[in-house]
């Protein structure tokens, strides 16, 4: 135990003396999450929209101050010839223009219906959706505008509308701040546990200082949980500054179950330390840690349900996806976060994630006798 | 003290890189035991088994009857190791360092300081630096410090002095000749054949072969020929003449004079046979073979 002691003070020294790996450790993530959260929005806004206007009617006017008064959309261009429009969208002028036909309104009024035609730009392919669909919805709001204009007399509305209200639960203004703060906080923690930890473990690999500890009375055992123990307790350094910095520039409230982020987070660190390990005992140098830390980092992080929703994955891609660790976690943290989940809730994925820990620090063991 | 028998070590995934083969040595208890190789020779191989880093493939090593393989937990606390690189804390200070090694074997600068003081006191000013910003001797000096620390019986030294200027280099060998006086064990590598002279007892190993032991002068006495020197502006023509000599059995140039292993032929022969073919040799002496004589002559046989 004393040699225990020992060893954490030396690790402990060493990583306050370092000021690389303090900025990594504590400037970072309270810069990440007070920037990145405002910038990691999926929220389309400033959406550049032409008019191709070919009637200049009294509805086609009606229309476009429509669309220019929304806030998603930007009124870039405006014309009256055909051909200007995918030039717009050539030269990127406008994300996406709407054209009204000549004789629009006379057609509406006589005929009862008239057609718009609208043009995407669907290279960035959540902008295209968003922007059309935005488009979609202001115009059948226009839409039924007017028509309550022409059928306002008849007592009964021949065509019963149904509309629908809704409430966003957890979320109230669905904002993604709230949805993206938890998220980079669990990314965040995976990078100190996970990744600082193998490269500790390399680093003395690397400048032979292993080497000279080897022929000391310490164990192994004593040397791993020497490097793991102090990344695992400045992990909750990095959530609790984290929790702090959320509430404070976010005003996220972590709420009275705050205790469960914490309680699964320790069983988290445990597995994602586990998986430095496991790193650590396949690369010799820095170097190649970070290259393999970086490629994991990237599967953790697209395939965790951060960004996209894993219901939408390809299957083979869902697999993944439940076996990634960051998934529990980010989910566990939106959880406690945003919806004030208990112990009880948390259940499923306490299991999923002692299971996947064990699995991780039980191969990182295995490998590591094999090797020395 | 220390006994190597039959050690053999391969690498690579079929074995095809032999490091060690059929090693036998023996280290007596209080000796100042060197190890004498070019680089590549498999002295670090065998080091890192006799310090219980490497498992060997085959063959026995025991340090004070305990084996190197089974008993690594009890040899580790007898043993100090000084790696080849440099192997301390560079973010640690010297202190931090000395401390910290002390402290993990249980004990304490102070206990055994009188092993470390002359050396140490050298090192004191620089107490508070850390050990990345010291000079290479420095560096030396420190890591010794640290292998001396828990007053091992057995210390191995890997190429200590590789890299070391050639006062320091002295300086280094005269402590090591303190700390035998304190009944310490040494084993000592080095690829500097003037190095040879400072040991009680030298194995020569080359290409994982150990090629001759015994004390440096026994070394010296079992060299079997007459060994010739000639200096010569024209060295390279001389050798390949006195070469083509019937009775000559190696000429090689060392330093700036040609060496000539003989058994038949004396000094007036290889003069004359120099003179006919019209190279201006000086004077052919005969001289007392060097161990790096005695090292190229095994080599010879060897290969």
């Amino acid at each position: 135990m004393t040699t225990f002691l020992l060893i954490l003070k030396k690790e402990f020294r060493q990583i306050f003396r370092d000021p690389a790996i303090l900025r990594l450790i504590f400037l970072m993530p309270v810069m990440q999450l007070i920037l990145l959260p405002f910038a990691a929005d999926y929220e389309v806004k400033n959406i550049k929209v032409g008019i191709i206007d070919l009637d200049h009617s009294d509805y086609a006017r009606q229309l476009i101050s429509k669309l220019e008064h929304s806030s998603y959309f930007r009124l870039a261009a405006y014309s009256s010839d055909h051909h200007e429009g995918l030039e717009w969208l050539e030269s990127e002028k406008a994300d996406l223009f709407i054209e009204i036909p000549p004789r629009f309104e006379a057609s509406l009024i006589r005929e009862n219906k008239a057609s718009l035609q609208l043009f995407v730009n669907a290279v960035n392919g959540t902008k295209g959706n968003l922007g059309s669909a935005y488009t979609m919805g202001i115009i059948q709001q226009f839409n039924q505008e007017i028509r309550k204009d022409w059928f306002e007399f008849p007592k009964f509305n021949p065509e019963p509308f149904i509309t629908v209200i809704g409430t966003s639960l957890y979320n109230p203004y669905m904002d993604y701040q709230r949805f993206m703060v938890p998220g980079i906080l669990a990314v965040l923690l995976t990078m100190t546990g996970g990744f600082l930890s193998a490269l500790n473990i390399v680093k003395e690999k690397e400048l032979g200082t292993i080497e000279q500890l080897n022929v000391t009375p310490i164990s192994k055992i004593q040397f791993i949980l020497g490097k793991l123990v102090p990344f695992w307790l400045l992990g909750f350094v990095i959530l609790t500054l984290g929790l702090l910095v959320s509430y404070v520039v976010h005003g996220i409230q972590p709420g009275t179950n705050i205790g469960n982020i914490y309680i699964f987070a320790a069983l988290y660190l445990l597995a994602i330390v586990g998986f430095g390990l496991l790193l650590s005992n396949f690369t010799s140098t820095q170097q190649q840690a970070m290259m393999v830390a970086f490629f994991f980092m990237l599967i953790f992080i697209l395939l965790s349900g951060l960004y996209t929703t894993i219901e939408s994955m390809p299957p083979w891609a869902r697999k993944i996806a439940y076996l990634n660790p960051l998934t529990y976690l980010v989910d566990a943290m939106r959880m406690v976060l945003l919806k004030g989940a208990t112990l009880r809730d948390l259940w499923p994925h306490i299991r999923v994630i002692s299971a996947i820990g064990f699995v991780l620090n039980f191969l990182a063991i295995y490998t590591y006798r094999k090797r020395s | 003290m220390i006994s190597v028998s039959d050690i053999s070590k391969s690498f690579g995934k079929k074995g095809e890189i032999k490091a060690l083969s059929h090693i036998n040595m023996e280290v007596r208890e209080g000796e100042l035991f060197g190890l004498l190789g070019p680089d590549g020779a498999g002295k670090t191989t065998l080091f890192r088994i006799v310090t219980t880093l490497m498992l060997p493939d085959s063959g026995l090593v025991t340090v004070g009857g305990y084996n190197a393989v089974k008993d690594f937990k009890i040899l580790r606390s007898k043993l100090g190791y000084m790696p080849g690189r440099f192997s301390l804390y560079q973010d640690l200070t010297v202190a931090e360092n000395l401390t910290f090694y002390a402290s993990i074997f249980n004990t304490t600068i102070e206990a055994n300081y009188h092993l470390i003081r002359d050396i140490y006191v050298q090192l004191e000013p620089f107490k508070a630096r850390r050990a990345g910003a010291l000079s290479g001797g420095m560096k030396q000096k420190l890591a010794l410090c640290c292998a001396l620390i828990h007053k091992p019986e057995v210390l191995v030294l890997d190429e200590p002095t590789t890299g070391v200027d050639a006062v320091s280099r002295k300086e280094f060998w005269q402590m090591l000749r303190r700390l035998k006086d304190e009944g310490i064990t040494i084993l000592v590598s080095t690829p500097y054949m003037d190095e040879a002279s400072m040991c009680d007892r030298l194995a020569l190993i080359q290409q994982g072969l150990i090629l001759d032991q015994g004390t440096p002068d026994g070394l010296v006495s079992g060299f079997p020929d007459r060994l010739l020197s000639l200096a010569t502006p024209d060295i390279y023509r001389a050798k390949a003449i006195v070469e083509k000599i019937d009775g000559v059995d190696d000429a090689y140039i060392f330093g700036e004079s040609l060496h000539i292993k003989t058994a038949a032929l004396n000094e007036k022969a290889i003069a004359a046979a120099l003179a006919a073919h019209g190279v201006a040799a000086g004077e052919v002496r005969s001289i007392l073979p060097s161990i790096e004589d005695v090292f190229l002559a095994k080599m010879h046989d060897v290969s």
